[in-house]
């Protein structure tokens, strides 16, 4: 405990340091501002359904695609409550996972194999791990909640003519694939154009693109389509997403596991 | 209903019935979703059989098809479901056989749901083996792993509250375990005469049973309770006759049993346990009577997985089980002091490539049972999976005594749409 509290010491005056030099403080509470006013902007949705292409592909350009259907409840004051149901490949067709997921706890997370009309929990420590061999992790596309990271605001810049806050993120997740996320964020929308990652050395390994943005609801801004590039391996996906509809009367009920047996 | 495909009339009014339903759903097919597979197979035994059993060959070649039709109303209230399967074998005729997997309608209320007709339920946790799950019969003659499972016709009432879900079955029609043919392989010695089937009960099939079960999460325990009462899905075996040759008759008794199962997850474990106590009727060893018994069965390991080994996107799982039966030698089943080694690899690739191997030792003769199943994809629509099973030190006295030479490798190779 004194150990804790020495280190604790050491390490808040390292802090007022370094806020005094270079303004640290300030870059930080920024980071977290423009955080906070992209979820509040993103606040509201309730629930929504949308049909989601992942189009695989590997170095020598040949393809996999997969189809899902996706149901998002909101959760205000925790993580969001996710369905996803598969449709192809045509061989684990119905098979379809359930997450609870939570800001600072694990996700709790249910996969249905409709094989065998079994309901397994299984462990979400493998956030890092490739979602359907893709090169989106699970916590790429899991609920993006405030608390998941912690922020640093970089600077302004200006990507493809749209005026972007540069915010360098660090998952506060710690069996997370990342060491640190590097995201341009529209100044007018607050929505992610463009995120950069580094691996766990610390070694740049992926770039996420969102391009075709629609409003909905005269509100929240999708993009229509996510393209991952990995510099590493030269494979990439891109997520192709259609049917967005919000507000739908989704509630609890359809995020349990009973639905997670019946999905479709 | 299972439909024999060889045997003579009634088989042949269920297929066209059969037929018949498929054509009457096929006529509001707008509204349906079809999907299913076709699955070639070769089956290879790496030893000649056993002189015993001159019937048996070397190689099976067979083909199966499972297909699934859904529909729904109501935005999603309502639907039905309708999946088919058959199999042709080239030499086992019982293992020729077509099964409704799925018949049934299923309403969705607010906070609870039923589901009238064909269906299956799965219960439990554990790999090794399925102690807990009860509701339907085993598809015997598919594969050694009791996995396959017959459709069971059942009411269902499932309540979701905040205290739990609880299940009520209604099961309304019994159904027998399928067994191999004289040409079958593996299979029991002598073989088993599915025809000359008794009960404990004079209701015979018609008897209807009844189950329970209450299921909860707290955090990270999952946590089951079950209960069951009716005709046995496990079969007894006493020494019969046929065209003068010795068979053995199922003999299906009356029983009561009490389930729980239990999950515990961490970061990196999966804590497993199923435990059972039944009430029945057993055949004693030495007087060949039929005499109560109950006993209390349990399963029970853990799962620990190596998330991203070597820094690639596979993943390796460490699984290890054990299983236990207090009636010792006199269990009917084969594992009483046993234990599961199995390792899992699932290689995150796009092929979704990904293997289980298991041994399961026996304490007490030193017995092993070898399994290895591996599957990847093939372009969009084509899976192949291999099945190795090993039969190593089997113990003369031992259940699986006749099947010592019945190691295969089996191959699978299925198209889907």
């Amino acid at each position: 405990m004194k150990k804790n509290k020495f280190v604790k010491i050491i390490a808040s005056s390292f802090l007022l340091l370094s806020s005094i030099t270079t303004g640290y403080a300030d870059d930080i509470s920024k980071g977290l501002e423009i955080a906070k006013e992209a979820d509040k902007r993103d606040t509201g949705f309730v629930d929504s359904t949308a049909k989601m292409k992942m189009i695989l592909k590997n170095k020598q350009n040949q393809t996999n695609t997969r189809e899902v259907k996706v149901k998002t409840l909101e959760v205000i004051g925790d993580g969001d409550k996710g369905l996803s149901i598969f449709n192809t490949p045509k061989d684990i067709k119905g098979t379809a996972s359930l997450t609870y997921s939570h800001a600072l706890k694990p996700d709790e997370q249910w996969l249905y194999l409709p094989a065998l009309k079994r309901v397994k929990r299984i462990s979400s420590k493998n956030k890092s791990g490739p979602f359907m061999g893709s090169e989106f992790a699970y916590e790429d596309i899991s609920s993006q909640e405030v608390d998941k990271y912690t922020y640093k605001y970089i600077k302004d810049d200006v990507l493809d003519g749209i005026n972007c806050f540069v915010v360098e993120r660090y998952p506060a997740y710690k069996h997370s694939g990342y060491t640190r996320q590097i995201a341009w964020i529209n100044q007018q929308e607050y929505r992610p154009e463009k995120i950069v990652f580094y691996d766990r050395k610390n070694t740049l390994l992926k770039t996420l693109t969102y391009t075709d943005y629609q409003q909905y609801l005269n509100k929240f801004w999708r993009a229509d389509a996510m393209h991952m590039v990995n510099h590493q391996t030269g494979k990439s996906t891109t997520l192709s997403w259609k049917d967005y509809k919000f507000k739908t009367g989704l509630t609890d009920k359809d995020f349990n596991r009973n639905s997670l047996k019946r999905a479709k | 209903m299972n439909i024999n495909l060889n045997s003579p009339a009634p088989s042949g009014i269920s297929l066209y019935a059969l037929t018949a339903l498929t054509l009457m759903l096929v006529s509001f097919q707008s509204l349906a979703e079809w999907s299913g597979d076709i699955s070639f197979q070769n089956r290879y035994f790496l030893h000649d059989p056993l002189a015993q059993n001159p019937e048996q060959h070397n190689n099976y070649l067979s083909i199966s098809s499972e297909i699934e039709y859904y529909n729904n109303f109501d935005s999603d209230d309502k639907s039905v479901t309708f999946t088919p399967f058959v199999r042709f074998d080239q030499y086992d005729k019982e293992r020729s056989h077509g099964d409704i997997r799925e018949l049934f309608y299923e309403q969705v209320y607010d906070g609870w749901e039923l589901r009238l007709g064909i269906s299956k339920v799965y219960w439990g946790v554990t790999e090794s083996q399925h102690l807990v799950d009860v509701i339907n019969q085993t598809d015997n003659v598919e594969n050694t792993d009791g996995e396959d499972k017959l459709g069971q016709p059942m009411i269902k009432a499932s309540f979701e509250k905040d205290w739990g879900v609880v299940d009520l079955f209604i099961l309304a029609y019994f159904r027998e375990r399928t067994f191999q043919d004289i040409e079958g392989r593996p299979r029991a010695f002598p073989v088993v005469d599915s025809n000359q089937a008794n009960y404990e009960s004079s209701d015979e099939e018609q008897h209807i049973d009844y189950a329970l079960r209450w299921f909860q999460y707290f955090g990270d325990l999952e946590l089951g309770l079950g209960y069951f009462n009716g005709t046995s899905r496990e079969a007894l075996f006493t020494p019969g006759n046929r065209n003068g040759q010795t068979v053995l008759t199922p003999y299906y008794p009356q029983m009561q049993q009490a389930s729980l199962d239990a999950q515990l997850t961490t970061e990196e474990w999966l804590w497993k346990l199923e435990a059972i106590v039944r009430d029945w009727q057993n055949i004693d060893i030495n007087t060949a009577q039929l005499i109560d018994e109950s006993f209390f069965a349990l399963t029970g390991g853990f799962e620990y997985t190596f998330v991203g080994v070597y820094e690639s996107d596979a993943d390796l799982g460490l699984v290890m089980e054990y299983l236990y039966d207090d009636r010792g030698i006199e269990a009917t089943a084969i594992f009483q002091n046993d234990i599961m080694l199995g390792l899992r690899l699932a290689m995150n690739d796009a092929d979704s490539s990904e293997a289980l191997l298991g041994v399961i030792y026996d304490l007490d003769n030193q017995e092993r049972l070898i399994s290895l199943e591996a599957s990847k994809r093939f372009a969009e629509n084509w899976t192949g999976t291999l099945e190795v099973r090993g039969f190593n030190k089997i113990d003369r006295l031992s259940r699986l005594k006749g099947i010592e030479d019945d190691d295969f490798i089996q191959i699978d190779i299925a198209y889907y749409f």
